[in-house]
């Protein structure tokens, strides 16, 4: 069996406990001064990876796990918590401050990161918590041509390079088998990603970072979506309350529901 | 004493979390511009409100590193877990053990035996952080005494010393304890009657020692006794310095009960004929009493640290309830009389943290006077305690409760007021050295 060269996507993305909001131009959340930390559904990613290896759960073993994220400066931050986790290595592609790439343009990303790290699994959440696209991955697998296995709730690898993984559905799981190289994506029920070590968080500061931009891997980021306007949902209308059971019927009677 | 000025570094290799960062005396004017910079969309750095923000201005990358790790760990104990251990006299092991099992421990001792030899201006946010997760006294005293107490083995210890005791203590395989204060002496440190005379390979120590917290968990103490008659001549000679095991069938330790951080124990030690072995003695025999006052700025600078945790804490249990408690038709936040006490409190709050992280700054410089360092922590545990006194009074009969946490607060917050120094004392201090008045006591 082939030694596993993971990669790992990680995103920088406003705090999960943050309550966002809209700008003033409506074209977005405020961002700037707000808390970011690491994309929730990512940290399972990084959690998984580490695991594999910790485990020994590959027959192959893990050669090289790498993680990687496109983004402000501050992005370098919750590359070297993945790194404080117990990844290995990072890339930072740097964007401007506020500039956001489109699925499709990560998937682009990514594809030319695969082939220039020679991974053979990437391990990525199932969607970031900012915008909820939840279409990396599968772009991602549709362009190298490679099989998928979307929000897992268990990995686990056989002989000859085949991979089992689980995915929990409505009433029961799913199971389904494929061979590496191939793309997963990590849904909540994975894990329960760590804690970074103190120590950790010092050694990660050693461990070997590559600054990159989108030009180094022949990309642009091209727009093909515009955003026209983003609001609040409106504000819920406080319901009505009933005396009793018969008072409820009279007002579905009145609602028409009846 | 004469006044020295600001030495280029310090005696121990400290590093920043981050290596993108140099450290705060480099960066800190810097850093506060750019913060300003980047604000333009939203203003406000941090507000009271928020829970455990890490966006405070002053504190650097690797500060905020410390903060944003820490808070994960603290944000699992709830206030309702410390009340629980504060009722039930618990130790908080829970968190101790977490802290220990992630590495915290040792923030401050050295790396090479498995420290990560960081300053105190970053076990300074731990602490913090820890005390305004709602913890308060409670859990920042659970681990306090492991963080800074070891700072004279680590720099006046053996490495064969430094090797038996910092590495358990770090991973959290053995707790310390601090045997300094006296029922007779109090804080007059010179006048300390414990006696230990040396038999050959031992010494065999008599006397007692008060306020010693963590006694009940700990299996090691860090004392302090005479080795040799007071001699008015020269003071500050004939103490030494041991760390040695806290062996129960030979130390009579009794918990005094007290006003509150109740989940840690405090406690009366005696002891007749105490053995301890000569290579407990840290550093030179006659001379413990220097290497102790080295860590008393660190102490009050963590201690200070500790007493902001709950003025904050206060701050944001106190804002959130008088914007949701409604009286006379509006929720009492809205009223002057509730609304502008609370904005003096995070005021003087805030004061008092730029004080407190300015001492810590200059104490990882190398900075060894401590007018900063005692005035932060005066500052911070008078602010905490006024913040905690207005968050009952905010909070009216449920203040009163203990329920809504608040009173908890304030009797923790009345320890900082007290340990490791009175307000009291600090104000002789500063009038002393700072104002240049003769002595007054």
């Amino acid at each position: 069996m082939s030694a596993l060269r993971i990669l790992v996507p990680v995103k920088r993305v406003i705090d999960y406990a943050v309550k966002p909001r809209i700008n003033k131009a409506m074209t977005g959340v405020e961002t700037v001064g707000v808390k970011h930390s690491m994309n929730p559904f990512d940290e399972l990613s990084v959690e998984e990876s580490v695991r594999i290896r910790e485990e020994k759960r590959a027959p192959g073993g893990v050669e090289d796990i790498c993680t990687i994220s496109a983004g402000p400066a501050k992005s370098q931050d919750v590359i070297r918590t993945a790194l404080a986790m117990g990844i290995d290595r990072g890339i930072h592609v740097e964007l401007k401050e506020g500039e956001e790439l489109e699925p499709l343009t990560v998937a682009k990303l990514l594809k030319a990161t695969v082939e220039a790290e020679k991974s053979n699994l990437v391990l990525l959440g199932k969607q970031s918590i900012d915008d909820d696209a939840g279409q990396t991955g599968q772009m991602l697998a549709g362009l190298l041509g490679w099989p998928q296995a979307t929000q897992a709730s268990k990995v686990e690898f056989g002989e000859g390079d085949s991979v089992l993984v689980t995915q929990e559905i409505d009433g029961g799981v799913e199971t389904v088998r494929a061979k590496l190289p191939m793309v997963v994506t990590t849904d909540l029920r994975l894990n329960t990603p760590r804690f970074a070590k103190l120590p950790n968080i010092m050694k990660a500061k050693k461990k070997k970072l590559d600054k990159k931009t989108l030009a180094d891997f022949g990309l642009t980021s091209e727009k093909k979506l515009k955003i026209l306007k983003v609001t609040e949902p409106p504000v819920r209308q406080g319901g009505g309350k009933v005396e009793d059971v018969g008072g409820l019927v009279s007002k579905l009677k009145e609602l028409g529901a009846l | 004493m004469s006044r020295r000025i600001l030495r280029p570094a310090s005696l121990l290799p400290r590093s920043s979390l981050t290596t993108w960062s140099s450290r705060a005396t480099a960066t800190s004017s810097k850093a506060w511009t750019c913060a300003v910079n980047s604000q333009h969309a939203r203003r406000i750095h941090a507000r009271a409100n928020e829970y455990l923000p890490t966006n405070l201005p002053e504190w650097n990358e690797s500060q905020r590193g410390v903060r944003e790790a820490i808070a994960k760990i603290c944000s699992q104990y709830t206030d309702e877990y410390w009340m629980e251990k504060d009722t039930e006299h618990k130790f908080p092991w829970e968190l101790y053990n977490d802290l220990a099992a992630n590495g915290w421990l040792g923030i401050c001792l050295p790396e090479e035996y498995g420290g990560s030899g960081l300053g105190i201006s970053e076990a300074a946010v731990m602490l913090q952080t820890i005390s305004e997760s709602g913890a308060c006294m409670n859990g920042a005293s659970s681990v306090h005494m492991n963080i800074f107490g070891l700072e004279p083995v680590a720099k006046f210890g053996t490495k064969e010393q430094k090797e038996r005791w910092l590495v358990p203590l770090i991973q959290g395989k053995e707790r310390a304890c601090f045997g300094v204060t006296e029922p007779n002496t109090g804080l007059d440190t010179l006048r300390l009657q414990s006696i230990a005379t040396k038999h050959g390979d031992h010494y065999r120590i008599k006397g007692s020692k008060v306020f010693i917290s963590t006694a009940q968990v700990a299996e090691k103490i860090l004392l302090l006794v005479r080795t040799a008659p007071f001699d008015a001549n020269k003071p500050s000679h004939g103490l030494s310095l041991f760390y040695t095991d806290l062996d129960r069938s030979q130390v009579q330790i009794t918990e005094i009960p007290k006003m509150g951080r109740s989940a840690v124990d405090t406690n009366t030690l005696f002891f007749e004929d105490w053995k301890v072995p000569t290579e407990d003695l840290v550093g030179q025999e006659g001379e413990g009493f220097k290497m102790i006052m080295h860590g008393m700025n660190a102490e009050r600078i963590l201690v200070g640290a500790e007493a902001l945790g709950i003025g904050y804490a206060a701050l944001r249990r106190t804002s959130h309830y008088v914007n949701e408690r409604v009286v006379f038709g509006n929720p009492i936040g809205k009223y002057q009389g509730i609304q502008h006490p609370l904005a003096e409190c995070w005021m003087n709050l805030e004061s008092a943290r730029l004080m407190i992280y300015l001492a810590g700054r200059m104490y990882d410089d190398g900075y060894t006077d401590g007018e900063y360092a005692n005035a932060g922590k005066f500052l911070a545990s008078e602010s905490a305690f006024k913040a905690a006194e207005r968050a009952i009074m905010s909070h009216g009969g449920m203040g009163y409760a203990k329920e809504y946490h608040v009173e908890r607060y304030l009797r923790e917050a009345t320890l900082s007021r007290i340990a490791p120094v009175s307000g009291e004392m600090i104000k002789n201090y500063i009038g002393q050295k700072v104002l240049g008045l003769p002595k007054s006591y």
